[in-house]
């Protein structure tokens, strides 16, 4: 939305926005806590609000035509794309493509965690879903595998609903989240952050019955006889997350393969002209709000590239 | 008493020196701006936090919505607040602002929706 916004303000006249949800916002919408805002509005917002402010303007526009539940399932390096809505598959030639697709999690399976595979082992954004926007509870007693913000805001998440939360585990000697959210989500509640430990093994045969947690070494290496065992029925998963760009490289852009984003000069920017990337898909960020500027310098880079700046 | 303290007001997360006595603050070092001073104070005095959860919702586009109190209220009564919380049902459509529960707990903080629900 920010991008298609500043493309408007650089003087694009005519933005389609394709969203694969039924709703604007993207993740904002399961983001119910406050923390978003102080830099774009100098307020805090929850990221709720914080989409709502953008929506508005958007809805405000009639040159940004709006498709929700549209999901792109092609993009090509002379930017055609195809797009599945509700009944119709839509084609559609554009003279230049912002994406905005943001990230998808990683898993149990690609830190590989040892154990059997029982139900209650959910990638922390999943469960934030569950709990925020469903009003599932994913269980009774939880140890999170992370200390990244999306780890630490669902341990207080979880607290708060009346789940038990046992553990953070993590691996590094410092957590990659932000210390506000240590703080506020970690200590307010009494909940213990192991560093330098990692879960060896999960257990349990249809339900997750309690992991191993082993401390590591300075080189990752299990330290004998520092293992303990941890009882619960809910492990989350909080191990970073990677830029979705299956259509970027689709199209035949440069990719970096060790993080899924383009390859690139100059940020935006991908090796296919006319196409850029903003957001989480260019560059996995901490905040929200710089999410919001790397998206309207990318606005105003498309509005360029279009002759209009 | 010395204190030591990382602020949460905003992401920079600043590491700050309190001296009170008691509930007392003397002074406060360490904080890059105001909000630190004032974060600093109360979260010696009394600490507040502003509760964000969702309320169940029927008849509306989503099956929860996203709520925040009005201001922050007593730490302490987070849990009895998520408790009257999950009493709620919201069944009328809203905007961002929307009042949901006046005066919630009698605590002087109302509980607003964080964004627009229609009717399905």
């Amino acid at each position: 939305m920010a991008a298609a916004l500043a493309a408007r303000a650089a003087g694009v006249e005519d933005v389609l926005l394709l969203e694969r949800d039924q709703h604007l916002g993207g993740i904002l919408n399961q983001c119910i806590h406050p923390g978003f805002g102080l830099h774009h509005f100098k307020e805090e917002l929850t990221g709720p609000e914080y989409a709502d402010r953008f929506v508005r303007l958007v809805k405000e526009d009639p040159a940004i035509e709006v498709s929700l539940r549209s999901f792109v399932v092609k993009l090509t390096g002379d930017r055609q794309l195809s797009f599945l809505r509700p009944g119709a598959l839509e084609e559609v030639k554009a003279r230049a493509v912002i994406l905005a697709t943001g990230c998808r999690e990683r898993t149990r399976e690609m830190i590989a965690i040892p154990g059997s595979r029982p139900a209650g082992v959910y990638p922390a954004g999943l469960a934030q879903k569950m709990v925020n926007m469903e009003g599932w509870i994913p269980g009774k007693e939880a140890v999170i595998v992370g200390s990244g913000d999306i780890g630490l805001i669902m341990a207080r998440r979880m607290a708060l609903e009346g789940v038990s939360v046992k553990a953070v585990v993590e691996i590094q000697k410092t957590s990659r989240g932000l210390v506000r959210n240590v703080v506020q989500c970690l200590e307010d509640y009494g909940i213990p952050l192991y560093f330098q430990h990692r879960i060896s093994r999960i257990h349990g045969r249809d339900r997750v019955e309690k992991v191993d947690v082993v401390r590591v070494d300075d080189e990752f290496r299990d330290i004998p006889g520092s293992g303990f065992e941890i009882s619960c029925d809910t492990v989350l998963v909080s191990v970073g997350l990677i830029p979705e760009n299956e259509l970027l490289e689709m199209a035949g852009a440069e990719m970096d393969k060790k993080t899924n984003t383009p390859a690139s000069a100059e940020v935006n920017q991908t090796s296919l002209p006319g196409i850029f990337a903003c957001g989480n898909a260019f560059k996995v960020y901490d905040l929200a709000d710089s999410v919001t500027r790397d998206s309207e310098l990318a606005g105003r880079a498309a509005a360029k590239y279009l002759g209009r700046l | 008493m010395k204190r030591i303290m990382t602020c949460i007001e905003c992401p920079q997360g600043c590491r700050l020196e309190i001296d009170a006595d008691g509930s007392r603050v003397i002074s406060v070092s360490g904080n890059k701006c105001k909000r630190g001073d004032k974060y600093a104070r109360q979260e010696v005095q009394a600490p507040l936090r502003t509760l964000t959860t969702s309320v169940l919702t029927r008849g509306l586009e989503l099956r929860m919505l996203p709520v925040r109190t009005s201001k922050p209220i007593p730490k302490g009564k987070l849990l009895e607040a998520m408790d009257a919380v999950k009493r709620l049902v919201v069944t009328s459509p809203v905007k961002a602002g929307s009042v949901v529960a006046e005066n919630f707990l009698g605590l002087g903080a109302d509980l607003v929706a964080c964004r627009p629900l229609n009717k399905i």
